[in-house]
């Protein structure tokens, strides 16, 4: 189970009905179908992936997230609408997130921090866009359009209105550091946030 | 068990492939209640021609009801003799190890009733005056074929289908058993499929029926008495269809422009290749099809509608439906676009049942749903090996 799946799955309550956005192999839902009982639908753009998740019995419904939700599912669907590592690769961030708090009570947010001290050394001292475990892709061949940093996520939070629950940080192998809560922006290298319409 | 060696089975033509249901026999079923329909009126008795593959298991689970389209029948798979040129329409998805895997499920299809391959329909006699019922026949819809298959299903002693599935008008069928039955299916699969017509589509359909109607040969219907058949009439209509069926990009992959004499010859014989195709089309048609039946089945597809009697909300009538939905839409389609399939999973979301959404990039249009493309196979084939069997499963 990869780190940020871990912490999500405890933020949901057991029982309620969760949207996946960008589920991948529903690896995310069939945990918490199989641990917390929830009701879950994946949304998901790549063939193989939607057999795998139709092997594994996750309804899941094929569309770009681009193409927008709001014509699939209807206000207040879901108890939460979950996205991971998948913010960085959207046209319109601020309006599937908005699309998110519509359909959703509370969404669950994870994307790569920008600002990780690996990535601005690379910048910095390197002079060139980073390449990392996390963020392997050279900038010319990347489906991460819309990189940011926590601080820019949270800025976003501020000007849309969307209110911040909760907000956590993990490096990629999601060991706690005491570096991560004094300088979260600097040494959490993917950001894991819930937020809800303030 | 010795495996058939290759060389043979391509040098003799009396093998068939591995993977076929093989060689079946169609089996017609009477039934004599009546079946009021929604015209108004009723059919006394009727027959119904089915064909079944595989085996139905001890505690009767593991049957699946095959729906068919508009010049559809009850032949899905298999061959009838083993000097058939072609299999069954849907060979490609029903058979052993195929995505309607006959090793797990007991498959049933049957020709619907107004068809023209052996259940009762215009080309049938009219048990009233004993003549052929021709345009006599009653108007059926999606619903009335819904509940003779319901009383075909009660006869072959099952309770509950594993699956109903269906593309295009077959997609139709499902929908409606799943709104109609709610109890009597598991797994529903609407491949190609459109909750209802658009103008667009009643329009095609339309000028598909005034080219039957306004054939000479037609006599209002009673053809047979005439001893005649409206020939250019059914071959326009089936012509018609065709161009619907394919996509543009798929029509210029198999034909472009291409010349069938190689030159222009400045006349109104067939000169491009995909003439001489739709040609082909209409007249290979006209021997395997009756135009009353054509008709019929154009107007089962204008009327149905099953949201209409929900305050035309397609999610209450999905409301009390049980099964999970397998949707399947093919992006050249554009009969009955993945727009269309959009529409019914956002109802079934709504109405919050169980639904998977599949969308193949395929180029063939709506002929995609007959077409074995690997994605839509593996998606399919994964859904329905999720289905629990009981027993056998």
């Amino acid at each position: 189970m990869r780190a940020d799946l871990e912490i999500i799955s405890q933020w949901i309550r057991p029982g309620s009905r969760v949207l996946d956005l960008g589920c991948g192999d529903g690896t995310l839902l069939r945990h918490l179908r199989d641990h917390r009982q929830v009701d879950g639908v994946g949304m998901e753009l790549a063939d193989e992936n939607i057999v795998r998740c139709i092997e594994a019995g996750i309804p899941v419904v094929q569309e770009d997230l681009d193409d927008g939700l709001e014509t699939w599912f209807a206000p207040g669907s879901f108890d939460h609408v979950v996205m991971t590592q998948t913010l960085q690769a959207i046209r319109h961030p601020e309006r599937l997130l908005s699309q998110m708090l519509t359909i959703g009570r509370e969404g669950i947010v994870t994307f790569p921090n920008m600002a990780y001290w690996r990535n601005r050394l690379q910048f910095a001292l390197g002079g060139h866009m980073p390449v990392t475990a996390t963020l392997p892709n050279p900038w010319y061949n990347t489906p991460n359009i819309h990189l940011c940093t926590l601080s820019d996520f949270e800025s976003l939070c501020a000007e849309f209105n969307f209110r911040i629950l909760d907000r956590t940080v993990v490096d990629r192998q999601h060991r706690d550091n005491p570096l991560l809560h004094v300088l979260p922006n600097l040494f959490g290298e993917i950001a894991i946030y819930r937020i809800e319409r303030g | 068990m010795t495996l058939p060696k290759r060389s043979d089975e391509s040098a003799m033509p009396e093998t068939l492939p591995a993977d076929s249901v093989g060689l079946v026999t169609p089996q017609t079923l009477s039934f004599d209640e009546p079946l009021s329909l929604d015209c108004g009126r009723a059919l006394p008795r009727y027959e119904l021609i089915i064909e079944t593959y595989g085996q139905l298991n001890a505690d009767r689970s593991n049957a699946v009801l095959i729906c068919h389209a508009l010049s559809g029948d009850h032949h899905a798979a298999g061959y009838h003799r083993m000097s058939d040129r072609k299999p069954g329409w849907w060979d490609s998805a029903i058979g052993p190890g195929k995505a309607v895997d006959t090793e797990r499920f007991f498959v049933v299809c049957l020709n619907n009733l107004g068809g023209c391959k052996g259940s009762t329909g215009p080309t049938s006699l009219n048990p009233e005056n004993g003549r052929v019922y021709g345009p006599d026949f009653p108007i059926i819809t999606v619903r009335d074929w819904v509940k003779a298959q319901e009383r075909l299903m009660r006869r072959l002693g099952i309770d509950q289908w594993a699956a109903v599935i269906g593309g295009s008008l077959g997609g139709m069928q499902v929908m409606q058993w799943a709104i109609d039955f709610p109890d009597n299916l598991r797994h529903a699969v609407v491949i190609a499929a459109a909750p209802k017509l658009s103008a667009q589509n009643i329009a095609f359909n339309e000028v598909a029926r005034q080219a039957i109607l306004s054939d000479p040969d037609f006599h209002d219907g009673r053809y047979h008495e005439h001893e005649v058949v409206p020939r250019r009439g059914l071959m326009l209509a089936r012509m018609l269809g065709h161009i619907t069926y394919l996509s543009d990009d798929a029509m210029r992959a198999k034909f472009g422009r291409e010349l069938r004499a190689g030159k222009i010859n400045f006349g109104f014989d067939v000169e491009f290749q995909v003439e001489s195709y739709l040609r082909y089309q209409g007249t290979s048609f006209v021997d395997r099809f009756d135009a009353n039946t054509y008709l019929l089945m154009t107007k089962a597809l204008d009327y149905f509608d099953p949201a209409a009697e929900f305050d035309h909300d397609l999610s209450r009538a999905f409301e009390k439906t049980r099964a999970g939905f397998l949707v399947v839409s093919f992006s050249s389609d554009w009969r009955f676009s993945p727009e269309r399939s959009r529409e019914i999973v956002k109802a079934l979301m709504d109405a919050r049942r169980t639904v998977t959404y599949v969308d193949v990039d395929a180029h063939h249009g709506h002929d995609a749903f007959l077409v074995p493309i690997p994605y839509y196979m593996n998606a399919f084939a994964a859904y329905m090996r999720r289905i629990d069997t009981g027993g056998a499963g």
